[in-house]
């Protein structure tokens, strides 16, 4: 028996997400919380990739676009609507990341500091390194 | 225009305004006298959240010397700091009483953290191990003094570059001049850290070289930058016995050097320099200090708009 996530009627469908990411999209949009029809497709076949995730969310749902880019800017995000493509959405490196992720240097002064908004600024793009802006430590988002 | 600005790192600053900086410390140190009042009425807050006697006082010296006064705390205990108030409130209120601020705390980014809440000028006097901006004035200045220019040199840095902050801003500002070259002299547990390869010196396209011994590689020079080496830096007991005397900088070593070559040190040393240096032309260490007050005083009235 195949399970029925071929077609949705209206929601989103992230594509082309690296084999393996597809949870941590997964975890980062908190889908484990919601209460609407929601696949996560792990290595399906790919022309591209070889292999790759697919997420399929049946809702209208508000995604900010700006974490998923820092995941992995090649994935690509279809809204759909009426069981059709009506539009596509292509992701890019976000140069300023700010609250999604904390620095782990023990010695920055986010470590002390509370209130203070965590920024990291791109550094690398080819390497998705990210500077945090206080101490200058250097991440890349796969690490985090 | 300098005025109102925070300097929380050396790239904050393009050259041509770091340039303004040294031409005002060039004549500060010509005619003191004329400067004495130029901040009169003018208050800094001298916010240190570890203790670094040094730094504060050229600090508060410059700022007596331009005429002005100086408030602030030397350790974090005497202050509101120990009640836990957040850097953001503490420079705010501070911003209500004082004109300009300097900030020495053992966190990374903390005068950062300052300056984004801050009404006045915000000025880094060091933020754990991660940047020194106004050393590296004091560094760029002494060689400009010295050699009329701070380009066209072969520079070699000397000891702990790991975790030597000084070495890397300054590493970092000499790369924005013309025709730099580095000698990097460590033991291997120490050398510079990679990124500062990649970004500063390959991206750069800069010329450099990694070597252990410092004696084999003084002829080059036109500047040694000493800094300390501590024995617990060493992995082990062998590595520091086979390596401590090479990097202690001492006559027999000097008879390799240039006659002009000039011996730089951020202070305090241990026993890096051994003291009979002291009274050779080349030794500049103490003068470079004197630069730094000067420095200092040029900075403070850049940012304060008063010269
Ligand atoms: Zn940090």
């Amino acid at each position: 028996m195949t399970v029925s996530i071929n077609s949705i009627k209206k929601g989103i469908v992230i594509d082309h997400i690296k084999a393996g990411h597809g949870i941590k999209v997964y975890n980062y949009l908190g889908l484990d919380k919601v209460d609407f029809t929601v696949a996560l497709i792990k290595n399906a076949p790919s022309n591209k990739q070889n292999k790759k995730d697919i997420i399929k969310i049946e809702n209208a749902m508000n995604i900010d676009f700006t974490v998923l880019g820092l995941i992995d800017p090649t994935m690509t995000i279809n809204i759909i609507e009426n069981e059709s493509i009506k539009e596509k959405i292509k992701l890019s490196i976000p140069k300023k990341v700010e609250d999604v992720i904390k620095c782990k240097n023990p010695r920055c002064v986010t470590s002390v500091e509370k209130n203070i908004p965590h920024i990291f600024l791109l550094f690398d793009e080819e390497k998705l390194e990210y500077r945090c802006q206080y101490c200058d430590e250097v991440y890349t988002f796969s690490e985090v | 225009m300098l005025e109102g600005r925070h300097l929380i790192e050396p790239m904050d600053f393009t050259n041509e305004e770091l340039d303004g900086i040294f031409e005002l410390a060039d004549s500060i140190i010509e005619d003191e006298k004329s400067y004495m009042d130029k901040c009169r009425g003018k208050i800094l807050a001298s916010l240190f959240y570890e203790p670094s006697t040094r730094t504060r006082f050229s600090f508060e010296a410059a700022m007596y010397r331009l005429g002005g006064q100086v408030i602030g705390f030397s350790e974090p205990s005497s202050s509101s700091v120990s009640k836990g108030e957040s850097i953001a409130d503490t420079i705010k209120t501070v911003s209500c009483y004082a004109d300009i601020a300097v900030m020495r705390h053992p966190k990374e980014g903390a005068p950062k953290v300052a300056s984004m809440y801050s009404d006045i000028p915000v000025i880094n006097a060091g933020d754990g191990g991660h940047q020194h901006p106004t050393q590296t004035l004091t560094d760029l200045l002494t060689i400009r003094r010295t050699k009329g220019e701070i380009g066209n040199i072969t520079i070699g840095c000397c000891g702990d570059l790991k975790f030597g902050r000084t070495v890397h801003s300054l590493i970092k500002a000499l790369s924005r001049y013309e025709n730099v070259k580095f000698v990097l002299i460590s033991p291997s547990e120490l050398k510079i850290p990679d990124y500062i390869k990649r970004e500063v010196l390959e991206k750069n396209g800069i010329e450099y070289v990694e070597a252990e011994k410092l004696e084999e590689n003084m002829g080059s020079l036109d500047i040694l930058y000493m800094t300390r080496v501590q024995k617990e830096r060493f992995f082990n007991e062998e590595d520091y016995i086979r390596l401590k005397d090479s990097y202690i900088l001492t006559p027999d070593k000097m008879e390799y050097a240039k006659k002009d070559m000039m011996v730089l040190h951020p202070l305090p040393r241990v026993n890096e320099i051994s003291p009979e240096i002291d009274s050779d032309p080349r030794a500049l260490y103490f003068k470079q200090a004197k630069y730094g007050m000067y420095v200092r005083m040029a900075l403070i009235a850049k940012l304060l708009g008063v010269c």
